[in-house]
């Protein structure tokens, strides 16, 4: 099933009158305060989401991306976590700006969340049923019995086989797939404007991993809603998202539409992580691994963040932080929606 | 489930009979028992060697025990120093015990959870460091302590208390050495709950829970509390056959005719019969009290199941 030549059948989009993107993030910044000192996790991160859009969030382990996440879902933990400067527009509306009981009343009904290890994430003592459940009954006060109906529709709904049987087991008794299929349910329930799945298939043996995404790109597309899909994995970006945000210690070191990006990236370090990429033609041949370690968070190094890593680094990338800049043709002409954040982008994309 | 339930109480039986032989010897090696029936005179020879042909006791070991078991299944605990049968001082004494224990259960649960829960959400707050401050008080001072010292503070200088309570120990009467009582395991349960709390408090299912949108509230009770309390239900029960056989102490210093009073009484006396009577009671409670705490864990935890 393609999931990319979308933009024909969209439906309209629903609810409000707001014309802009579904969500947008703007210079957000988030730190840690711990003992050894601050973490800087997130360091001014702009993207935006597009209703029936998937942008992919790709980084390494401690690039900032789930700490992102966490804080559009506001469910970072403060203290220690801090945001000390940003917006996040939802609907043009700004969520730091509101109450917790307005937060609380998006969660979950109109941004959810799938996150990554389903069985650690699911309650180990209450049945899947009760889980389910219990987004109808806390949002729109159904009660137990219409909850557990509406609960089997939605198992039924991501193809969990046997449902109504299925409906009062716990969470341990179900496989990885189904499980994370459970997640899928939960976080649809509402029929949410936009989905985070935050590395969704990373707990998963391969062929449940394509299942799994097939599913979520069916139910996005069907629903038309956002998703923002946190990962690690080149491959599963390459298949179902729109557009990718490449992060790195904090920041967007590239921006482009998703076949662009495997084409021509912009970026050393993107172009470091595809030629990582295991491959058939390159069979016995040692397999490139970027040099070095994620900065320490704590003290990011001056300059470039990439530079200690970087094979194209020269002074300049010690000293002066590049800024995420529109990348154009070599004549000139604009490459819509590519930007990167390298002092050397036109010798990476056109050299 | 059922055959396990059947299993568990057939291994009771040995439990049972090994207990008992213990502390029948255990009682044996005390003394005398017809030394303690004449009080602090000497005895008269020819009276003590015609009470223990009486008493069987000229018998073997063995055959006591196996005397005393044999009347102990006809229902026939034996009697007492004062003549009077020891299934009667247990009726007495049991009800006052287990009346005892529900304050004391009813403390711990009440107070202990409470503030397990508040100090467990708010760890590092100035709340938690005093109650954690205030359990350390409460566990390194024995017992006998806080109850003197309640006694004199509550019942003697400030008299808010009567100092002794009267044979028929009504509820009321029992509310101070309840407290006193529960108070070592309140300790235990405040500090197991506020471990707990903590450590799940950043558990993802917790995270999963706050990301569907549900009230805080809603987060705490069904979702924090419900996987904090296991380990928590798990010390109180085990706590009820410790509580009843354990408020020797306690009954000593409010006088409560309760099972530690019979006991000490049948010690000091050197009443086999009493001893090992209520002994055996106690453990019978004990077992019961185990079995069904590992009933309420498959309960609590369905991850868990007996076959």
């Amino acid at each position: 099933m393609s999931t990319i030549d979308k933009t024909a059948t969209v439906p309209a989009p629903r609810g409000g009158d707001h014309t802009g993107p579904l969500l947008e993030v703007r210079d957000l910044h988030v730190e840690f305060h711990t003992r050894d000192g601050v973490a800087k996790a997130v360091n001014g991160v702009n993207y935006s989401v597009n209703a029936g859009e998937t942008l992919a969030v790709l980084g390494e382990s401690g690039s900032g991306k789930s700490v992102t996440a966490q804080a559009i879902m506001g469910i970072l933990d403060m203290p220690p976590g801090k945001i000390p400067q940003g917006e996040i527009l939802f609907r043009g509306q700004d969520m730091l700006k509101m109450s917790n009981e307005e937060r609380r009343k998006i969660r979950g009904r109109k941004i959810a969340m799938i996150f990554q290890d389903a069985l650690s994430s699911l309650n180990p003592v209450l049945s899947v049923g009760y889980q389910l459940g219990e987004m109808f009954r806390v949002h729109q006060g159904l009660s137990k019995k219409d909850a557990t109906a509406r609960a089997i529709e939605l198992m039924d709904r991501v193809k969990i086989p046997a449902a109504k049987a299925r409906v009062s087991d716990y969470p341990h008794q179900f496989s990885g797939g189904m499980r994370q299929r459970i997640m899928i349910a939960m976080a649809l329930a509402l029929e949410p404007d936009l989905i985070i799945a935050d590395e969704p298939t990373t707990a998963l043996d391969v062929t449940v991993q394509a299942q799994v995404m097939d599913l979520l790109a069916e139910l996005q597309q069907e629903f038309n809603m956002g998703l923002i899909l946190i990962t690690h994995d080149l491959g599963v970006v390459a298949d179902v998202a729109d557009k990718i945000a490449v992060m790195y210690a904090g920041r967007i070191v590239e921006q482009a539409p998703v076949h662009e990006l495997y084409k021509r990236p912009a970026h050393p370090y993107t172009r470091g992580l595809l030629d990582s990429i295991p491959r058939l033609d390159q069979k016995g041949q040692e397999l490139y691994a970027i040099k070095g370690l994620p900065p320490n968070l704590l003290k990011i190094p001056s300059g470039c963040a990439f530079n200690p890593r970087c094979p194209k680094a020269t002074d300049l990338c010690h000293t002066e932080v590049p800024p995420l800049v529109p990348v154009t043709e070599q004549d000139g002409t604009e490459l819509p929606g590519r930007k990167s954040a390298c002092h050397f982008w036109k010798e990476t994309i056109h050299g | 489930m059922g055959r396990y339930v059947i299993r568990r109480l057939l291994q009771m039986i040995p439990v049972f009979f090994g207990a008992t032989l213990l502390i029948f010897l255990m009682v044996n090696v005390m003394g005398d028992p017809i030394a303690g029936l004449c009080g602090d005179r000497q005895c008269d020879p020819a009276t003590a060697a015609q009470l223990k042909k009486e008493f069987g006791l000229d018998k073997p070991v063995w055959q006591q025990y196996l005397t005393y078991m044999g009347n102990l299944f006809t229902g026939d605990f034996g009697t007492a120093f004062n003549g009077q049968p020891v299934t009667e001082l247990m009726a007495d004494a049991f009800p006052v015990t287990i009346r005892l224990t529900i304050v004391a259960i009813l403390f711990e649960i009440v107070i202990g959870i409470t503030l397990g829960v508040i100090t467990g959400l708010k760890r590092g707050h100035p709340v938690d460091t005093t109650v954690l401050l205030l359990t350390l008080v409460v566990l390194s001072v024995p017992i006998f302590v806080i109850g003197l010292l309640v006694q004199l503070l509550l019942g003697v200088k400030w008299g808010w208390i009567e100092p002794a309570v009267s044979p028929e120990a009504p509820f009321d009467e029992l509310i101070v050495p309840g407290l006193v009582l529960a108070s070592v395991s309140l300790a235990y349960v405040t500090r197991l709950t506020r471990t707990s709390i903590a450590e799940n408090k950043r558990a993802d299912y917790v995270r999963t829970a706050v990301a569907k949108g549900l009230p805080r509230r809603r987060v705490i009770t069904r979702h924090l509390l419900r996987n904090s309390l296991i380990p928590v239900v798990t010390f109180i029960g085990a706590d009820v056959g410790a509580l009843m056989g354990g408020a020797i102490v306690t009954e000593r210093i409010f006088n409560i005719h309760g099972v530690g009073y019979q006991l000490y009484q049948g010690i000091v006396r050197q009443n086999t019969q009493t001893v090992v009577g209520f002994v055996t009671v106690l453990v019978l409670v004990f077992l019961l009290a185990n079995l069904l705490v590992d009933l309420l864990y498959a309960v609590l935890d369905p991850r868990i199941r007996y076959a």
